[in-house]
């Protein structure tokens, strides 16, 4: 068998069984660990698609640093009494639990028939993946969005600081 | 088996891990964890941006998987703020405790 299907089918079993343990685990530690393994999971799914500089940017700022402030924050809560982490199942949520079931199947019935009729990757996604041309792209054509994004990042590194302050007076 | 994997299969698991995410939403009353589905769900469009990306040889959907990238962390870090105000003032990170605003 071919190894670029093996490795896909490799890391797609691990990205669904990680995020499925990420969303049924009842201790936020647990979950959270179980969301590092499908962020390095998805990494490898960007390698096969030639996107290096995405796989690496992925663990460095999604494992690396978004995952760091989650543990954090469970820790600094300290969230234990093992009866209350029990979840009350009710209508509402076992109706909305099979309306996004349903909505899975539906994408999958309808990407079954083929509709894209795309089978290989593009001959240019080798050289569009590498940080050379990511960067020549974004430092040029996209270069109102990135400083766009720098503002943004200011206003949430400004809002969070005054979120968590003890006293806003 | 082929022995090259078409776009679909890539879209497909997209759409199981988005789904995941959005049970993960619909059924959990941690806060926290209802902020790591939100991420399971960003990470599942951002695999359709890169899919698209590479089978058609174009690099804007990388670009924006960067952009997504960067409002993730600035919803995370406002997030979390937001969770640990909330514990301050309520002891709790339970959703369904949080009603102050319901009538």
């Amino acid at each position: 068998m071919d190894m670029h299907v093996l490795l896909f089918a490799l890391f797609a079993v691990g990205a669904v069984a990680s995020a499925v343990l990420t969303v049924t685990r009842r201790n936020p530690v647990a979950s959270a660990m179980s969301l590092v393994a499908h962020f390095f999971m998805l990494s490898g799914l960007y390698l096969t698609l030639e996107a290096q500089f995405v796989a690496a940017v992925q663990v460095l700022v999604y494992a690396g640093a978004i995952m760091v402030l989650v543990v954090f924050v469970v820790m600094l809560l300290n969230l234990g009494n093992e009866h209350k982490l029990l979840e009350r199942s009710s209508l509402r949520t076992v109706m909305g639990t099979l309306i996004a079931a349903l909505f899975a199947v539906q994408v999958i019935i309808t990407l079954l028939a083929h509709p894209t009729g795309v089978n290989a990757l593009s001959p240019q996604a080798v050289t569009i993946g590498t940080t050379e041309s990511i960067g020549q792209t974004l430092f040029t054509t996209y270069l109102f969005p990135f400083e766009a994004v720098s503002l943004l990042l200011l206003a949430a590194l400004i809002g969070s600081v005054i979120l968590a302050k003890r006293h806003v007076k | 088996m082929p022995t090259t994997i078409p776009l679909d299969w890539y879209l497909m698991l997209s759409a199981v891990l988005f789904v995941t995410g959005v049970i993960g939403v619909i059924t959990r009353r941690n806060a926290i964890i209802i902020f790591m589905s939100l991420e399971l769900m960003l990470n599942a469009v951002n695999l359709t941006m890169v899919s698209f990306s590479a089978y058609n040889g174009s690099i804007g959907g990388q670009m924006f998987v960067f952009f997504i990238m960067a409002v993730a962390a600035a919803e995370a870090a406002v997030g979390l703020a937001i969770v640990l105000a909330l514990f301050r003032n309520k002891q709790t990170v339970y959703v369904d405790e949080v009603n102050v605003m319901k009538w």
